[in-house]
């Protein structure tokens, strides 16, 4: 018997703890368990995350700190928006872990470039963490993030303290505002100044399709091999444990076999219009 | 395949009566085809006089009747509108609730597992498969459905094999009949002939021995069995359809961008009626709901269909927005991408998508459009 949790189980209580707005649309809860914790999540897996009576969705990790579970929610929709909207001292239930993690690279050393599109950091961070701790003596990471204006940018705190730690950070908007002096346009105008070396590359993207694409497609024609780009793919997901069938992706159910993938399995299956 | 002739017997229509008054005096809840609202539908029976003795089903695309027997028969009929799923992975069924305290806390309660032992009496060759196949979607995978699970561990399964498939029937090329294959507690062969109506019964399962030896039994006779399998062999010949007799789950891989798809567009209305008739479409979305106090709510779990638009929905619209996405999703899963999550095709031949189609669209005449629009291509690429 493995220790995953069954099917149609219900949410386990979780108290939200602290709460950041990060962007206007945007926020950052913490929550921790109210007695029992589900099993540990890993960087890149996806809880379901219930308002009471609204429903729930999934929601990326973007923090883990033992129980302390963190959720970086937009308000999109009517679940979204009420959990966006959860002050400290609420309860949500939550279910998981679902899903496959982000895979470090195998040999250490690696170089390692992580691409952020939008909302896309959210499930990264655990994993930037996650990397500058092992590479605490060879060069951190490549940090490449791309938001629609300077206001949508948000973990500044965490970015400062990346780069701090070793991270080569860079950040362009595809709207600039009079204050921004920084990089204009597409995620991957960035990559020329990523300084990595792609034979050595284990690359790791998030953020819209049509980002994914673009982006992999980029690495790719730098010479990062496709089974070591791991991207994380959105599907409309109902259950989390493989029966519902709504996070279909030709051969794969989502919330199963991903969310994270490597290039090598998703890039002719996002090929296909409609798929 | 033959049974060892000591598993085997044969009774009667008052054996038959007798078997359901067995099974119902283990506290099962009996369900077996019946005549209703002009169609044979799966639904509880208190006594075998509820069975469709002297009722037949002509069947076309898109097309349904009872047609009487002079014959008597009672299981001379294909697949009707309902299949086991409804009993086993019900259309709709409440999975927790929650109630919320005056301090904010939540508390979460799960529903007792249901408790009911059912025994289905004639359960066709194509759906004694179908049955298998949901258990490996549904129980198969690193997180079981414990619903699902406890209904089906209790089920007593009583397979009739056919010998009168409808014109839409196709489970000789889906290999899943129409012989019963394993996976019955009982299974029964029909015969009304000179020598009488009797039905030729061998034991499955333990179980299945069991309830027999409660039976009053006469053995089964050789001319009896020689019978029986030949009129089940004979069926084999007789399917009104047939699958293009090529690898499906290539053939969906290969034509993923096939202007077949814009011909059946044209016509389906994306109405998911063949989901919803289908023994192995399994898809189900998420209802939220609360009482009038806003202190208690539930997740309900409800069948859905991938044909309906918000299937696929994202903050940023529904991925297959097109009904030719839509179809394509169907069909390439049904007979193609199954093969890649569980292991075998999705399809069984019964027939029912074909029937209960509005339009009347043919997955097997699809199946053939598809092939032969991929062989053309093909000869077109080899032309010089």
């Amino acid at each position: 018997m493995t220790g995953a949790p069954p099917a149609a189980a219900p949410p386990v209580r979780y108290r939200v703890t602290a709460r950041t707005a990060e962007t206007a649309d945007t926020a950052s809860i913490v929550l921790e368990p109210v007695t029992d914790a589900l099993p540990p999540f890993a960087p890149g897996q996806f809880a379901m995350v219930y308002a009471f009576g609204v429903g729930d969705i999934p929601l990326s990790v973007s923090g883990i700190d033992g129980h302390r579970l963190t959720h970086t929610v937009r308000a999109v929709g009517a679940v979204s928006r009420a959990l966006h909207g959860m002050r400290p001292g609420e309860t949500v239930g939550v279910r998981g872990p679902f899903g496959t993690a982000w895979r470090l690279p195998d040999t250490p050393g690696a170089d390692v470039l992580v691409v952020a599109g939008g909302i896309g950091l959210a499930p990264l961070r655990p994993l930037v963490e996650r990397t500058l701790a092992a590479h605490r003596r060879t060069g951190g990471p490549a940090v490449l993030v791309g938001a629609r204006t300077p206001a949508d940018l948000f973990f500044a705190a965490d970015v400062e303290r990346w780069r701090t730690a070793g991270a080569r950070v860079l950040t362009t908007v595809d709207r600039p505002d009079p204050q921004w002096y920084g990089e204009v346009g597409v995620v991957t105008t960035l990559l020329d100044r990523a300084a990595v070396d792609p034979p050595r590359t284990t690359a790791y993207l998030c953020g819209p399709e049509v980002m994914i694409r673009a982006a992999a497609r980029a690495v790719v024609h730098r010479g990062v091999a496709p089974d070591r780009i791991h991207v994380s793919l959105e599907r409309t997901m109902h259950c989390g444990t493989g029966h519902c069938g709504h996070c279909q992706l030709g051969p794969l159910l989502l919330c199963r076999d991903g969310p994270v993938v490597t290039w090598s399995q998703a890039e002719q299956l996002l090929s296909v219009r409609e798929l | 395949m033959t049974s060892a002739p000591a598993a085997t017997a044969v009774i009667d229509r008052a054996g038959l009566d007798a078997l359901i008054r067995v099974l119902a005096a283990h506290g099962r809840t009996v369900v077996g085809p019946t005549v209703r609202d002009g169609a044979i539908v799966l639904a509880e029976l208190a006594s075998g006089e509820e069975l469709p003795y002297g009722w037949g089903v002509e069947l076309e695309a898109g097309h349904y009747r009872l047609r009487p027997r002079p014959d008597g028969a009672a299981f001379a009929h294909s697949a009707g509108p309902n299949s086991w799923k409804t009993f086993l992975h019900p259309q709709r069924e409440r999975q927790w609730s929650a109630d919320r305290a005056s301090d904010g806390g939540t508390a979460f309660r799960t529903d007792p597992p249901p408790t009911v032992s059912y025994a289905f009496l004639g359960v066709r060759p194509c759906d004694l498969r179908a049955i298998a196949m949901q258990d490996r979607v549904l129980t198969g995978g690193p997180h079981a459905d414990g619903r699902y699970r406890s209904r089906r561990s209790r089920a007593f399964l009583v397979a009739v094999e056919c010998t009168e498939p409808g014109a839409t029937c196709f489970c000789v090329s889906m290999g899943t009949g129409p012989a019963a294959g394993p996976g019955y507690d009982l299974a029964l062969t029909e015969l009304v002939d000179e020598d009488g109506h009797r039905f030729l019964v061998r034991a499955g399962s333990p179980e299945g021995e069991q309830v027999l030896a409660e039976l009053r039994l006469r053995p089964a006779d050789p001319d009896t069995r020689d019978e029986a399998a030949r009129v089940v062999r004979e069926a084999a010949d007789r399917m009104g359809r047939t699958m293009p007799p090529v690898d499906l789950r290539a053939l969906m891989r290969d034509t993923l961008d096939a202007e077949r798809w814009d011909d059946v567009t044209a016509r389906c209305l994306t109405c998911g009626n063949c989901t919803m008739v289908c023994p192995t479409c399994f898809c189900t979305t998420a209802e939220d709901v609360t009482d009038l106090t806003g202190d208690h709510a539930e997740r309900w779990r409800r069948w859905e269909s991938c044909f309906d638009l918000e299937f696929t929905h994202l903050p940023t619209g529904p991925v297959r927005s097109s009904p030719r996405s839509r179809y394509r999703q169907w069909l390439t899963h049904k007979i193609g991408t199954w093969h890649d999550r569980f292991g075998s095709s999705g399809c069984v031949g019964c027939g029912r998508c074909i029937v209960w189609c509005p339009v009347g669209i043919d997955i097997t005449e699809e199946a053939h459009a598809l092939n032969q629009e991929r062989r053309t291509v093909a000869d077109r690429q080899e032309m010089p």
